[in-house]
Parts: C-alpha cells; sequence; structure tokens
C-alpha cells in the first residue's frame, strides 16, 4: 500500500499536500459566500430570537412580581382599612358614649331647672297668699281688735276715725318691733 | 464506492486503490489540465445546503419555536455557547460566532459528505481546502492579535513570562515555531489528513471486499464477509470522525482567537 502511495504520488503528479488553485479559489468564494449570508441573516435572525425571547421571560417576570407588589399592596391597604374601621368603631362609640353621658347632664340638669322653677313658683305663691293673708289679718285683726277693744272699753270708743288711727299706730309699733328683732 | 466502478482487476493480484482515485476527471474541463472538479460542485452544493437551511429555520422566528427552528437554534446555539461563548468568553465571543458558526457548519457538511452514498466525497480530502480556510483562521487571529496589542503582540506571543532569561534564547525560537510557523499546517493538515486516510480505508475496504468475492475459493469469498464487517466499523469510525474533525477545527479557531485576545494575560 505504501508503494502504491508512493509511486502513485511520485508518477502520476498526485502529491497530496499540492493543492489545486482552483478548488481553493472555489472554497474561498464558497466560504465567503456563505459567512456573508450568515453575517447578514442568519446570526443577526437568532439573536433577535434569543434577544426577543430572554425579553419576554424578563418581561413575564417583570408582570408577576408587579402582580405580587400590587397583591401586597392591596393587603397593606385593606389591613389598613380594617385598622381604620376598627379606630372608626372606636371612636363611634366613644362619642355615644359622651353624647349619652350629655344627654343624661342635660335632663339631669333640666330636671334640676324645672324643680327648682316649680319650688320657686310655689315660693311665690306662698309668698303672695301669705302676703294676702297680712293683709285681710290686718284689716280683720283690726276690726277684731276694735270690735274687742269697744266692746271692753264701751261705746267711748266709737269714733271710727279715732280708733282707725289708735289701731295703725299700734300695728306700725309691731311691725318696727318685728323688723328690729329680725334684724 | 468508487473503487467499485473501477474494472475489474486481475484475480491473481490485489492492487489497492490509491491517492489518484480522489482526483477524479473534471465534470467540466476547461483549459488545462484542471476542469470544474466533484469537489468544487460538493462546495458549492453545501454553501446552498447550509444557506437554504438556516435562513430557513431562522425565516419565521417565533418565541415558540416550531421543529425546524428549534433544529436551527440548537445548531446554532452548538456553535455560539458551546463553543464561542465557552472559549472566548466575556463581552467581545459575538463578534466571532459567525465566522465559528460558518467554518463549523461549511467542515460539517463538506466532511458528511463522504457518508453519504453516491456523493461519498468529502471534500477536504483535497488539501487546497483546509489550506484556505486554515489560511483564514490564520489571518484572523494575527489580525486580532495585532489589532489588540499592536505590534507588542508579537512579543507577547512568543515571550513567554516568568522564565530565567537564559532559557529564553532556547524558548523563543520555539515558540516562533509552534505558534506561527507550525500552528496553520497542523490546523490544515489535520483536518485533510484525517479525511483523506478515513476515505482511503474505507474505499481500500471496499475494494478488498470486491476483490476477495471475485476470488474461486469459497474460503475466500467466505473471508469477504469479514472484511465487509471491518469495512463498516471504520465507516462508522469514519462519520464519528468527520463530525468530530468539523469541532476540532472550529474549537482550535476559536482557542486561537482566544489566545489572540487575551494575549498579555497568557
Amino acid at each position: 500500500m505504501h508503494q502504491a502511495i508512493i509511486s502513485a504520488a511520485t508518477e502520476g503528479g498526485t502529491n497530496p499536500l499540492v493543492p489545486n488553485p482552483w478548488e481553493m479559489l472555489v472554497v474561498f468564494a464558497g466560504f465567503a459566500v456563505l459567512m456573508f449570508i450568515v453575517v447578514k441573516y442568519v446570526v443577526p435572525m437568532f439573536e433577535k430570537t434569543f434577544a426577543e425571547r430572554a425579553e419576554a421571560i424578563e418581561g413575564g417576570i417583570a408582570k408577576a412580581e408587579k402582580a405580587q407588589a400590587e397583591a401586597s399592596a392591596a393587603l397593606e391597604e385593606y389591613k389598613q382599612q380594617l385598622t381604620d374601621a376598627r379606630a372608626e368603631a372606636n371612636r363611634i362609640r366613644e362619642e355615644a358614649r359622651a353624647e349619652g353621658a350629655q344627654i343624661l347632664a342635660e335632663l339631669k340638669e333640666k330636671a334640676g331647672a324645672e324643680s327648682a322653677r316649680i319650688t320657686a313658683q310655689a315660693h311665690a305663691q306662698i309668698e303672695s297668699e301669705r302676703q294676702a293673708a297680712v293683709v285681710s289679718l290686718r284689716t280683720e285683726v283690726g276690726t277684731l281688735a276694735t270690735t274687742l277693744a269697744s266692746r271692753i272699753v264701751g261705746e267711748s270708743l266709737s269714733d271710727d276715725a279715732r280708733s282707725a288711727r289708735v289701731v295703725d299706730r299700734f300695728l306700725a309699733d309691731l311691725e318696727n318691733q318685728n323688723a328690729g328683732v329680725a334684724k | 464506492m468508487i473503487a467499485l466502478a473501477l474494472p475489474a482487476q486481475d484475480s491473481g493480484t490485489f492492487t489497492p486503490p490509491g491517492i489518484e482515485e480522489l482526483h477524479l476527471p473534471a465534470i467540466l474541463p476547461w483549459g488545462a489540465a484542471e476542469g470544474f472538479s466533484k469537489q468544487m460542485l460538493l462546495v458549492i452544493l453545501s454553501v446552498v445546503i447550509i444557506a437554504t437551511f438556516f435562513v430557513l429555520a431562522a425565516r419565521k422566528q417565533q418565541l415558540v419555536p416550531g421543529k425546524l427552528q428549534f433544529a436551527g437554534e440548537a445548531a446554532y446555539g452548538f456553535v455560539r455557547n458551546g463553543i464561542a461563548k465557552d472559549i472566548i468568553g466575556g463581552r467581545d465571543f459575538m463578534k466571532y460566532v459567525p465566522l465559528l458558526f460558518t467554518l463549523f457548519f461549511f467542515i460539517l457538511v463538506n466532511n458528511i459528505y463522504g457518508a453519504i452514498p453516491v456523493i461519498q466525497l468529502p471534500t477536504f480530502s483535497h488539501v487546497g481546502g483546509a489550506y484556505v480556510l486554515a489560511a483564514i483562521v490564520y489571518v484572523t487571529w494575527i489580525g486580532i492579535g495585532v489589532k489588540k496589542n499592536g505590534l507588542r503582540y508579537f512579543k507577547l506571543a512568543t515571550v513567554p513570562t516568568g522564565v530565567p532569561w537564559y532559557i529564553l534564547p532556547i524558548v523563543i525560537p520555539i515558540e516562533i515555531i509552534s505558534n506561527f510557523l507550525v500552528r496553520p499546517v497542523t490546523h490544515s493538515l489535520r483536518l485533510f489528513a484525517t479525511m483523506l486516510a478515513g476515505h482511503l480505508i474505507v474505499m481500500i475496504a471496499g475494494a478488498g471486499v470486491e476483490f476477495l468475492v471475485m476470488q474461486e475459493s469459497v474460503l475466500l469469498k467466505g473471508a469477504s464477509v469479514l472484511v465487509l464487517g471491518g469495512a463498516i466499523a471504520m465507516y462508522m469510525l469514519e462519520a464519528l470522525i468527520m463530525v468530530l474533525q468539523a469541532y476540532v477545527f472550529t474549537l482550535l479557531t476559536a482557542i486561537y482567537i482566544e489566545g489572540a485576545l487575551h494575549a498579555d494575560s497568557h
């Protein structure tokens, strides 16, 4: 076999290491054309898909993260609302309690005032009745005393004018005495 | 099998097919001895196949890919992430994805031809194409190194740091030879030699089967079954090597580019 190759290489001019220039040219041209197509179309198209796919995956992750953030924000808001509602309920309860107490106090005050008014009215009525009694008593007591005195002293004291003066003086003295005691 | 199409051999001696079997007559001869060969047709066909597949796969892009788009994305992602991103890394790798991607699929399809019946000819079993691709890579990584570091790049690439001064006279020539002279040669010949050798082995095995079947003796005819089994095994191995070599060539390109980009930290 060695013999065959060596003889073929020497006699036939087919030394395997000597290239055919036309073939080299064709390989070079073919490679250049293929390289051009690859650079111009194949690599950009594949890279574009890779980039789009990466973007789609990252976009999906971003969307999921956003949804999660929204959900936690909603939860936070809900909790906040719950706390607010509780605080509101407490506040309303406190207000109602305070209002009730106020109403109670007002009612008490009103009742007090009413009772005071009634008492005052009663006092005034009693006072006026007393005054009336005093007035009527004054005349009546005068008449009675005069009658009594005229009965005691007889006809001598029948002069009306005189007896009235005597009674008035007497009563005035009595009042002055009362006043002095009151002081 | 090409060998099977050869005229019947003398029953007495076995003449294995040689390298000249890889040089088929030109399909469309012109001018000089060389014409439009099968290799040239296959190269053009590979460009059409790769461009059609990936443009179709990438054309109707959807976020949830269909079958074709998924296959295209898997293939593209293999070079983009499995080679460019892993080896070059950082933020720079996107710039070199088109080169690595084109290299990988250009070599892969041109190699796989060798495993497809009727076509059955890996393009890089001719050394010219391998030279061209290795030269493109060679110019690319040196260009990247010079652009990144200026002319200082040649010093960075040949003078290793942390080596005692008295060893430098030995190390520097070795570095120059290994980085700037041997590297493109091994890069191209690795691809070429594996394709040539693999193709030759399958071809010889095929010729051997044919030769044994033609023999008078029943024992020799029976022995052809063993050779056929071996031929199938070699064919499988060759198919694996075709994919592997496309990967290795691209991987080495990525490593060279990475080395040129980060020459100051090596």
